[in-house]
Parts: structure tokens; C-alpha cells; sequence
């Protein structure tokens, strides 16, 4: 009779003490204390969303906005939409144009309407600006006044390229950051031979970011062992050695290499003073793409090293020792027992250094001449200097989406938990 | 370390590889020093002069580090320097210890695409975030101001922080937080008197990072900033761009000074940390 009672007992839903359902309690607590974790990020997230995340989704926005024609011509937008692209449009297109074209002078768009123009057909800025302050004395038939205000009104390619630009969104920008354009059919196609320029920027900058990793795990990986075999006392001194330059400002490094390798520089002295080279002889080594090379390896050697120093502290040194007693020779014992083991950490150390140097700035800039120059650079000269910030934006956009599946590849194979500083 | 029973190879090959990782350790640091000795040159040349090779007291001079002093926008620069990463980091720190705080605990939902997200500013470009921002704060009236450099700073250096306290925070024992509650503190003081001697360490060395990323910061500056907010990095890229002097050797000097410093304290904080958790 007791043993069934308390059978019934725990068929029954367990209870907590005041009486309500266990399991809901515990929901209620966990779903609590889950709130309470997300609060503590939120405003950290709420930040760095407005201060980076937003900002950057603005500037990808602009790689597609299109609205300086889309806006500032109206009328021709309107008479231009039913226009098949074939031949010249009709005269109420002209018409629509010439009352634009006032009214875009009226309003000090038609700068910017010439820019964006000139972007996609060189030679347009200069008609359009030109034809513009004519426009207000121009009379019906204004086909033929256009035409007479510039040849250029009568070609088809004019016609076409403002039809394409009157949409709101484009992804001309996108196609010129590969070197392609629109031709006069709205095909796409390659860019001409002597204006392809960015598909060999973006190849050069994986091609520096490639080289600078491997230099990077050639010298940071005996670095590292050495490290992870000496014995403490030791090895933290040579650490020292190693973060330094972690601590050590970006521009300070820059600064030194071009102090030691310029052609009057401490290198080509020394080389000279011991006779290595001729004092005609010395060697140019920056200002050109070996000089981005070498100052990036040795900004971004610390990189390597620590993601390899930790996994090879790791590694108990008694494997080795065992492969050795086993009768392997050294070599095939680092080979088959050591280097397996520190796998990890190359893919770590390597896809850091890859990740970080492929958006580097500064020290190409400073120290790459023309030759090294990277995709970064060409996205601060659209910034600053020839203002095309739809193309600036669209290289941005490229660039950011390789760095981010990189990232993606990083954050599953090592684990942003696993990032280590210092 | 060589093991008695090491052959003439073996041996031979130990010294081969002191001597290359001799050499690579050089290499990472002699650029660094190079420019200690090269900053006291008393001719406005980039390389060591005959008479610096003999030791000639006359062909050292402090005429470099003089010209810093009596130059406004050097000390103009400094003090930017210093107010702009001063605030930056008191941000920094602040949110990513709260945020690390949350990140840490075991109930945190989509933990791994959080912290993603939070430490993409490390990740991502300079190049990119310096464009967004100067689309973004000349939108908002922040380009040309010291709040638009510090709170884009602040944005950079926040994963610095999160990193580390994280870092501290792993192997923390959540119970003694239990056994504060219990013994009556309540959660704000538990948070003061247990939990953040504990993470202090952290906390500092997340800090200093945050710190030295916006004292070395220059290319968000080279695009949100006007003339009056110019930093150092700032003036030390017009100066290697446009003509360069010894001044800037000075100038880098005094940084690596400064480096040194910093770095000491890092590894300081770090011996006590490891010490505090019980891992030395």
C-alpha cells in the first residue's frame, strides 16, 4: 500500500516549494539569467553598432546608390524610360533635357550631375556643364540646338549611358572595381586593355598578403620553438624581444625601416663600408614593393609567433625524445612527431597575418612606392583625392566581403576565444 | 639542452639554429632600436655620420628633441594625443568589461556570433571603418571634433578589452559570487569587492591596449580629423610624407620609450594575474 503511494507520488509533476511546476521555475530562472547576460553585452553592442557596424553599412549602401541623375534630372529620367536605346531618343528627350539642364544650373547640381556622368563616358563632364549655360537661351527644335551645342548630343552612347545612370541603384561601380563596364548594348563586358587597373591591384595585394605570411612563418616559426623549448627564465627575456614590437607604434616601425633601407640608409652603408656592394651599386629596397614586404613581415612577425608559441608550449617534449629512442633520426622525428603537432598554430599565425595584411594601409602607403601598393591605398586615392566615393565604396565592399569569409574560416577552424594577446 | 649523446651534425646544427633564430630576434628588434642612437645625430642626415662611429661628443646633439619642444604642433599633438586616448579608453574599458562580464557567463545565447561581432573592428580594415566613419559622422556633424576621433577610437580599441577580460574571466569561479550573495552583499557590491579585484589585471591590460591603439591610431584620424585635432601619428605621417627630418626620429624615440614602458606594465600585470588565479 506505502510502496504504491509513493510511486503515485513521483508519477506526479515534480513541485517546487511554493508549489508551482519545477520545470517551469527553472525555465523562468534560466530565461532570467540568459536576459541579464544580454543586458550586460547589449551596450557594448548598441555601440559598436553605431559607431562601426552602421557606418560601414552606409558606406556599402553608397557603393549601390545611385542618385545624382535620378534626382537632379527628373524630366529626362521620365521621357528617357519608354526609350527602347535604339538610335537617338525623340524630341521631347531633348526638351526634357534642355528644361533639366536649366533647372540643374538653377541649382548647382549639374556639377555633380557631370561628374557622375563623366565617371562612366569620359569627355561628358565638359559637354554637359558647357551645354548647360546655353540651355536657357535655346529654342525649339531642341534636338537640333543640343546638337548644335555639341556633337556629342547626337551619339547614341551619350543617350544610352544617361538612361543607365537614371536608375536609382547600379552596380556599375561594383563592375568597375573589377575592371568591367557596360558597353553600349548594356552588355557587360572587360574594360579596355590600357584602363584595367584593379583586378591586378587586387591580385598584387593577395599576392603581398601570400608573401608576407610565408616570410612571417619561416622567421616566426624557429622563433617560436626556441621559445617554447628553452627554459622559462630565458625564454621570457627573449619574449620581450618578441612583443616589443607589438608595442611599438605602427609609424615608429615604418619610420625605421625607411631609415635602414633607403639608398643613403644603414643597410646600404653597411653593405658599401664592407664592400659587399659598390658605392654605385646600392641597392633601391624600398619605395618599392620589397620594401612593403619587409616592413610589413616585421609588423605583423609578432602575430605569428604567439599563436605558434602557444601551441608549441603545449607539445610535451617527451614525444620527440620518444621518437628519437625509437630509432627515427631527428629529422624524421620533427617531420613526422613535432611539426604534425603544431599544425594549429600555422593555421592560426597564418590566416591572422593573411587577414591583417590584406587591408594594410599605412605602411605601403609610406613605404611601397608604386610598385606596392595595395588595394587599401587605391581606396583612400577614390576617397581623398579624385572623390569617386561610389568606387571607393564598391573596392571597400570587395574587399570587406574577402575579409570577413576569412575571418568566418579564422573564427571556425581556431575560434575568436582562442585570440590571444600578449 | 644539447643531449650528451648529440653527433658533430647535431651539434653543428644546434649552433646553426641559435645563431638563425639569433639573427630573426635581430631582425624584430634592431629597426626598433636603430632609431635611438640615429635620434641624437647632430647633422640632419638619416644615417650614423664618421664622426657618430667614433664616438665624437660633437657629432651628438640633443638639437632634435629641442625642436620638439619649441615646436607648438608637436606639443599640440602630444596633448591631443594623450586627451583623444585618455577618453577613448575609459569607454573601451568600461563597455568591454561590462560586455565581458555578460560574455562570460555560461547562460549567454549565440555566445560564439556575439563575440564575432564584437571584435570585428579588430578584423575589419582600418581602411573600411575610416571610410564608414567619415560617410557616417560628417553625416551627424562628428568630423572635425574631438567626440567624432574618441568615440571612433573607443569603437577600435573595444575588443582589445573584451579579449583580455574574457581572458581573465575563464577559470573564474562563478561560486564565489554564490558566496558572496550568501553572505549578504548584494550585487552591486559583490561586483566591487570580489569580482573586479579579480579581473582587475585584465581590466588594465585590456585597457593599456585600448590606450596604445588610439595614441597609434592614424588612418580614422587622417579621415575625421581637422587641423586642431591633429595627434601625433597624424603629424608624424605628414612628416615622413612630405619632408622628412630627424625630428621624427625624436619623436620615435620617445615613443619607443613609451612602448617599453607599457609593455613592462602588461607583463607585470600579467605575472600577478596568472599569480592571483592560481596558474603559477
Amino acid at each position: 500500500m506505502s510502496d504504491q503511494v509513493t510511486a503515485a507520488a513521483y508519477a506526479g509533476p515534480v513541485l517546487a516549494a511554493d508549489g508551482t511546476l519545477l520545470k517551469d521555475r527553472l525555465n523562468k530562472t534560466m530565461r532570467r539569467r540568459k536576459l541579464i547576460a544580454a543586458g550586460l553585452v547589449l551596450p557594448l553592442g548598441a555601440f559598436v553598432f553605431i559607431t562601426f557596424m552602421f557606418p560601414i553599412i552606409l558606406m556599402l549602401y553608397r557603393s549601390v546608390d545611385n542618385p545624382v541623375v535620378h534626382d537632379n534630372m527628373p524630366q529626362t529620367v521620365a521621357a528617357l524610360e519608354y526609350w527602347d536605346g535604339q538610335g537617338i531618343p525623340g524630341e521631347e528627350a531633348f526638351a526634357a533635357m534642355v528644361a533639366d539642364l536649366v533647372q540643374a544650373r538653377k541649382s548647382k547640381e549639374i556639377g555633380r550631375v557631370a561628374t557622375r556622368l563623366n565617371f562612366e563616358m569620359s569627355g561628358v563632364r565638359s559637354v554637359l556643364t558647357g551645354t548647360a549655360r546655353k540651355a536657357k537661351n535655346m529654342k525649339a527644335p531642341f534636338k537640333d540646338a543640343l546638337i548644335a551645342a555639341n556633337d556629342l548630343w547626337g551619339e547614341r552612347e551619350l543617350w544610352v549611358t544617361i538612361k543607365r545612370m537614371a536608375k536609382p541603384f547600379t552596380a556599375s561601380q561594383y563592375l568597375a572595381a573589377v575592371d568591367m563596364r557596360f558597353d553600349i548594348d548594356n552588355n557587360m563586358v572587360m574594360q579596355d586593355e590600357d584602363r584595367q587597373i584593379y583586378v591586378t591591384i587586387f591580385g598584387r595585394t593577395l599576392w603581398i598578403s601570400l608573401l608576407v605570411s610565408v616570410m612571417c612563418l619561416l622567421l616566426g616559426y624557429p622563433v617560436a620553438y626556441l621559445l617554447a623549448t628553452l627554459p622559462l627564465k630565458y625564454s621570457n627575456l627573449l619574449m620581450i624581444m618578441v612583443l616589443l614590437p607589438f608595442w611599438t607604434s605602427l609609424l615608429v616601425r615604418t619610420t625605421s625601416w625607411i631609415v635602414l633601407l633607403q639608398t643613403n640608409g644603414v643597410i646600404n652603408d653597411l653593405m658599401v663600408w664592407t664592400g659587399i656592394i659598390s658605392e654605385e651599386g646600392r641597392i633601391q629596397m624600398i619605395y618599392n614593393q620589397m620594401g612593403t614586404v619587409i616592413a610589413m613581415t616585421h609588423i605583423l612577425l609578432p602575430f605569428m609567433v604567439l599563436p605558434l608559441y602557444s601551441v608549441m608550449k603545449t607539445i610535451p617534449p617527451s614525444y620527440m625524445r620518444a621518437a628519437l629512442s625509437l630509432g627515427a633520426n631527428p629529422v624524421t622525428s620533427f617531420v613526422r612527431v613535432y611539426a604534425p603537432q603544431t599544425v594549429p598554430g600555422i593555421g592560426a599565425g597564418s590566416l591572422l597575418v593573411f587577414i591583417l595584411s590584406i587591408g594594410y594601409y599605412i605602411t605601403p602607403a609610406l613605404v611601397g612606392g608604386r610598385t606596392g601598393q595595395m588595394i587599401s591605398n587605391f581606396i583612400a586615392f577614390h576617397m581623398q583625392k579624385s572623390l569617386n566615393w561610389g568606387l571607393a565604396a564598391a573596392l571597400g565592399g570587395i574587399l570587406l566581403v574577402g575579409v570577413l569569409f576569412l575571418y568566418w574560416a579564422y573564427s571556425k577552424i581556431v575560434g575568436v576565444d582562442n585570440m590571444k594577446l600578449g | 639542452m644539447l643531449p650528451i649523446y648529440a653527433g658533430p651534425l647535431e651539434t653543428t646544427w644546434y649552433y646553426t639554429f641559435r645563431v638563425i633564430c639569433g639573427l630573426i630576434l635581430l631582425f624584430l628588434i634592431a629597426p626598433i632600436l636603430v632609431v635611438i642612437p640615429l635620434s641624437f645625430n647632430a647633422e640632419p642626415y638619416f644615417s650614423f655620420t664618421p664622426g657618430m662611429l667614433s664616438f665624437d661628443a660633437d657629432a651628438f646633439s640633443m638639437r632634435w628633441y629641442e625642436d620638439i619642444i619649441n615646436n607648438k604642433q608637436w606639443i599640440h599633438s602630444a596633448k591631443n594625443s594623450v586627451i583623444i586616448a585618455f577618453f577613448a579608453t575609459i569607454i573601451a574599458t568600461t563597455l568591454g568589461t561590462v560586455a565581458a562580464l555578460g560574455l562570460s557567463r555560461p547562460e549567454m545565447p549565440y555566445r560564439g556570433a556575439i563575440m564575432g561581432l564584437l571584435i570585428s573592428p579588430m578584423i575589419v580594415p582600418l581602411i573600411i571603418s575610416a571610410a564608414g566613419m567619415y560617410f557616417f559622422y560628417s553625416e551627424v556633424g562628428l568630423t572635425q571634433t574631438y567626440a567624432g576621433i574618441i568615440l571612433a577610437h573607443a569603437a577600435l580599441g573595444t575588443p582589445f578589452v573584451v579579449i583580455t577580460v574574457t581572458a581573465t574571466l575563464t577559470g573564474f569561479d562563478q561560486s564565489l559570487i554564490r558566496a558572496a550573495n550568501n553572505l549578504g552583499a548584494n550585487d552591486t557590491y559583490t561586483f566591487f569587492k570580489v569580482t573586479m579585484p579579480l579581473i582587475m589585471p585584465g581590466m588594465i591590460s585590456g585597457g593599456l591596449f585600448a590606450f596604445i591603439t588610439s595614441f597609434d591610431e592614424v588612418v580614422a584620424v587622417l579621415f575625421l580629423s581637422g587641423f586642431e585635432q591633429r595627434t601625433i601619428p597624424r603629424q608624424m605621417w605628414a612628416g615622413i610624407r612630405e619632408q622628412i627630418s630627424p625630428t621624427i626620429l625624436a619623436v620615435a624615440t620617445i615613443l619607443v620609450i613609451i612602448s617599453v614602458m607599457l609593455l613592462a606594465t602588461i607583463e607585470l600585470l600579467r605575472r600577478r594575474s596568472d599569480r592571483l588565479r592560481g596558474l603559477v
